[in-house]
């Protein structure tokens, strides 16, 4: 797709192109073999598509000038591959992220122009009706053509300002991709507030705070309350669902993870003088390592501090930590590179009981002050509890129950109920637990939470006492 | 692309902004000899603006403007340029930008 709007600078007819030749595809390939590179083939079939549906349309309308200015691109080539040349799915994610398109659609548009997630799936994800997101995804191309937003990656000097917009976007698109199953996201699986012996919660906050993309471009912030943008993604109700069934939602959403990190390598590449985005690739690559441990042989999740950690991707991880150190020795630390950091630690351990917590309470601390949220300090409270122990966590946490920001929202009071646990105090535990099993999006975190709920003598009744 | 630039301030006026700071006389030299910027002008404030509407065939005038809005518009550009970034570009280079603010409309084109 965005080698035909590289083309033809239409975004309706790039879309119309693709699914053209996705639908000759289907016939084509059955009979005639899957092509040697399936990509190149779906590129140049969308883009003679592309060519035929504009010279005709120039012949109807005389738009002659467009032709001659096609001609020359007329012959089929190869998509450019990862290098110094900046491709087209590049020049596609900045024309998406411009600011000039308000901040709900820059993501949308992304999703629906570089992955395959479809309309309806997208306006799931974010808890709108389909029309909604049909109607925001219309405005947003008829903005794009209408104001002339230009499709190319932004010169030199404005590349830093556009930045911040694109690293939240194709983190987003890694999340999409990284939840193991199509009901689940990252964060809420291995910031489990279950697992035994305390929280394993990991580095990276997100989904429910979005990556703090700070400027002007950026006005909701990394808020979770806040109503507008990725984080629209968290809640994990299962309404994420793709076509199919779940391995083949799996199957598509590891595809937009592994499309989400080769898009990060180009602008790492891209821009080899912004430690942001090699702080967002460390982060990537230090979760992407522990996609095999992430889920056990029924699809649960597994709590970070549960996963086998043989299982890990030791070359990941590798690239990841010598990532980060690349990314600080910038001395330009942001909120990417303090995540990708704490996942460092996480990622460095041998073991659940050998993670540096007292470092990654600190980080937690840095990250705080970069980026007020609500969540990063109840990532920080359970940082503190393994660092320090319970007692100087429960303040933190009730600080966090009376500010009202994270009302709603299960971790809180399932935080506080293992914190209580572990003081001894059974009765406020219980209560605790029974209060985020009402609020848990999952059944498995249902389920766990009762569990746990039993261990203190309670029942989901609250006939304990 | 041509694009209608909106100078705007908010409210009465930009502040503590000196007429000096709000001289566009650079900006208008500089954008008219890269020939960027084909017309403009500076124009009067809303409570000189007189509103006509016709009903039923009679013109029917107003004094004022046809909307109250906190925003007012003190000028007016009109650019040619590539696209919207060099818009925003010469947008950003008009000095009332830093005091009020400057709406960029893109001209309607038939497609």
């Amino acid at each position: 797709m965005a080698a035909v709007i590289a083309l033809t600078g239409d975004w309706d007819l790039a879309e119309e192109c693709a699914q053209d030749a996705f639908a000759r595809a289907l016939e084509r390939w059955p009979a005639d073999g899957v092509p040697r590179s399936p990509g190149a083939w779906l590129t140049t079939t969308a883009r003679n598509r592309a060519l035929d549906r504009v010279r005709r349309a120039a012949n109807e309308r005389r738009k002659l000038r467009e032709v001659a200015v096609l001609a020359p691109v007329e012959a089929p080539t190869e998509p450019p591959d990862d290098g110094a040349v900046p491709d087209d799915r590049l020049r596609l994610i900045f024309t998406c992220c411009h600011p000039a398109l308000p901040l709900p659609s820059r993501v949308a548009l992304t999703l629906r122009t570089l992955t395959g997630l479809s309309t309806a799936q997208i306006a799931r994800a974010f808890l709108v009706p389909e029309g909604t997101m049909g109607q925001r995804l219309t405005r947003a191309k008829s903005k794009i053509r209408h104001a002339g937003i230009p499709f190319r990656v932004p010169p030199r000097d404005q590349l830093p300002e556009r930045t911040s917009a694109v690293l939240a976007v194709l983190y987003l698109l890694f999340n999409a991709g990284y939840a193991p199953t199509a009901t689940e996201r990252p964060e809420a699986a291995e910031q489990d507030p279950t697992s035994p012996g305390g929280q394993a919660r990991t580095g990276p906050i997100t989904p429910h705070a979005t990556p703090p993309a700070s400027g002007p471009d950026a006005p909701t912030g990394p808020n979770p309350t806040a109503p507008a943008g990725p984080r629209t993604h968290d809640r994990t109700d299962g309404t994420y669902g793709t076509n199919g069934t779940d391995a083949d939602s799996g199957r598509e959403q590891r595809r937009v993870a592994a499309e989400a990190i080769r898009l990060a390598r180009l602008l790492v590449a891209l821009l080899p003088d912004e430690p942001e985005a090699r702080g967002l690739l460390a982060l990537m690559l230090l979760h992407e390592a522990r996609a095999a441990a992430r889920t056990d042989a029924a699809g649960d999740l597994v709590p970070l501090d549960e996963q086998d950690r043989t299982a890990w991707d030791r070359d990941l991880i590798a690239e990841g930590l010598s990532m980060v150190e690349d990314a600080l020795l910038a001395r330009r630390p942001g909120p990417y590179q303090i995540q990708a950091a704490i996942a460092a630690c996480h990622a460095g351990a041998a073991t659940a009981d050998a993670t540096d917590w007292r470092q990654i309470a600190l980080l937690y601390r840095e990250l705080a002050r970069m980026a007020p949220s609500p969540v990063v300090e109840l990532n920080r409270a359970v940082a503190v509890s393994m660092a320090e122990g319970p007692a100087a966590a429960l303040p933190l946490v009730d600080a966090l129950a009376a500010g009202g920001e994270l009302a709603g929202y299960h971790l809180l009071p399932a935080t506080r109920a293992d914190l209580l646990r572990r003081l001894g105090d059974r009765t406020g535990a219980a209560a605790a637990y029974r209060e985020a099993i009402a609020l848990a999006p999952t059944p498995a975190e249902r389920r766990f939470l009762g569990r746990r709920l039993a261990e203190v003598g309670g029942t989901a009744a609250g006939r304990d006492r | 692309m041509k694009y209608l630039l909106l100078i705007c301030g908010e409210g009465d006026g930009f502040g503590d902004a000196t007429p000096e700071e709000l001289d566009a006389t650079a900006w208008v030299e500089e954008t008219t000899r890269r020939g960027v910027r084909l017309l403009g002008n500076r124009i009067h404030p809303a409570e000189d603006a007189t509103t006509v509407r016709v009903k039923d065939g009679a013109p029917l005038i107003t004094d004022g403007p046809y909307a109250e809005t906190k925003e007012q518009i003190c000028g007016f550009d009109v650019i040619d340029c590539a696209d919207l970034d060099e818009a925003i570009e010469i947008a950003a280079k008009h000095p009332v930008a830093r005091f009020g603010m400057v709406e960029v409309r893109p001209f309607w084109t038939e497609e």
